[in-house]
């Protein structure tokens, strides 16, 4: 367990170490993100109270967009050099590179949703009519849905010839009722309607399924030729 | 043919198959501990694949390898592997590459990495980034990897390529070291002539299959092939 825990700090710095290096996924996870905004700004011009209903979907197919590109990057700087081998012929658990990995994404989509919110609130003037602080369960059970899901399915499109596209092509699908309880739960919060208590269970409980699933699985996606 | 009861190491009638492509061909073949073996032959002769099966990354499509009596990835904490590419993360230093291993075996502090980064000549306080490092100080640093965890059985998949004559005979000289340490020692090379008077076993390879073992570079019957 020590060990475990141990692999997953060991690797989680070091991704951390490489992104501050390269900033190449945070880069390119802000441009899009960026981009999303300024063109929903000028393709919609919404009114303060339409705000509130179409925002929790702007916002979250904006995050599950950007999030792919570092999805990618995560493993693609595993394959220069083939360092993944490295890993491979080492005793460390596979399931401790998942959840290092899980974990990196987490934080650098986290610091992306911390960044873009504000923009978000500004450009739409967004006022929450519900309990705000609703949002911030919704908001960490939402964004492990995206990056626990797609770092294993980065991982499985890996070894593939066109892995930028069967990311997405494996990834939104099964994503779509975490997206549906993310955009629903904001929407809730946001207009004071409805209680988001019932998709913040939905959510817990995909989380909790697709987590036990991707950890069963992932030794066999690592250990694949 | 070695003796069975010291053989560490055990292929029996391994096939690896890639698609309808066979890279081995039932290849059997034991190993004794503590010996240095050159695995020779041309391209696409099997031996990258052969050592990558070793290693625990290509699973034979039949027949079986054992490692002191193990399966190959049970027997990894044993096993050091160094491949062409050098598994190491360009952005990072040495050091900051060999702590992060070091991490994977179990490996506390930084004293063995030293130790390890100093073996194969280079200096620890290097800061540079490894994707700066010449050829040589690379093909060294990824060596330095592969014995980090002090591996009973290390396998090299060309270690000198593209590495000037005076660093190959450094390395050669390191591994002849570890031989003499008891390591068992298993070299991919197309520069044999550098492991005459090194190697205690020159193993030949031919379209998936071990053809013939030597104890010198000389083959009965045979031209030596691409060895330089």
């Amino acid at each position: 367990m020590n060990s475990l825990w141990s692999v997953i700090l060991a690797t989680m710095v070091k991704d951390i170490r490489l992104e501050w290096r390269s900033k190449d996924a945070l880069n390119s996870m802000l441009f899009f993100s960026l981009l999303v905004v300024v063109i929903f700004m000028f393709s919609f011009d919404p009114l303060a109270e339409e705000s509130r209903h179409i925002v929790g979907g702007l916002v979250w197919v904006g995050f599950l967009f950007a999030s792919v590109t570092s999805l990618n990057q995560t493993w693609a700087r595993e394959l220069r050099n083939q360092v993944l081998d490295a890993y491979r012929v080492s005793p460390a658990p596979a399931n401790a590179l998942f959840l290092a990995k899980a974990l990196g994404n987490f934080i650098f989509v986290a610091v992306l949703e911390a960044l873009m919110t504000p923009l978000f609130v500004i450009f739409y003037n967004v006022r929450v009519v519900g309990p705000a602080w609703q949002l911030l369960p919704i908001a960490i059970l939402g964004t492990w849905a995206l990056v626990v899901n797609g770092t294993f399915f980065a991982a499985m499109s890996l070894r593939t010839r066109s892995r930028e596209i069967m990311l997405p092509l494996l990834l939104f699908p099964i994503s779509i009722p975490a997206v549906v309880s993310m955009v629903a739960g904001t929407t809730a919060i946001l207009t004071g309607e409805e209680s988001a208590h019932f998709y913040t269970v939905l959510l817990l409980t995909y989380d909790v399924v697709f987590t036990t699933a991707c950890l069963a699985l992932f030794g066999m996606i690592l250990h694949a030729e | 043919m070695n003796d069975p009861s010291t053989s560490i190491i055990i292929v029996n009638n391994v096939i690896k198959q890639f698609g309808r492509f066979a890279a081995l061909r039932g290849v059997t073949a034991e190993f004794d501990a503590g010996q240095f073996h050159a695995i020779l032959g041309e391209n696409g002769a099997g031996k990258t694949t052969l050592l990558r099966a070793l290693a625990g990354l290509a699973q034979p499509t039949r027949g079986e390898i054992s490692i002191f009596g193990k399966s190959p990835r049970e027997a990894c904490r044993e096993v050091g592997y160094m491949a062409h590419p050098s598994l190491l993360y360009d952005e990072m230093s040495g050091m900051e590459n060999l702590r992060y291993f070091a991490r994977l075996y179990g490996i506390a502090g930084d004293a063995r990495c030293e130790e390890v980064i100093r073996a194969v000549g280079l200096d620890p306080e290097l800061t540079r980034a490894v994707g700066q490092y010449s050829q040589g100080m690379r093909q060294r640093m990824s060596l330095a990897r592969a014995i980090l965890h002090d591996p009973r059985v290390l396998l090299l998949d060309e270690p000198f390529s593209s590495v000037d004559v005076q660093s190959a005979r450094a390395m050669a000289a390191l591994l002849k070291g570890m031989r003499d340490a008891g390591k068992t020692v298993f070299v991919i090379t197309h520069q044999a002539l550098l492991l005459e008077g090194v190697a205690d076993e020159f193993v030949w390879m031919h379209a998936g299959q071990i053809v013939d073992r030597t104890a010198s570079l000389a083959r009965s019957g045979s031209s030596a092939g691409d060895v330089q």
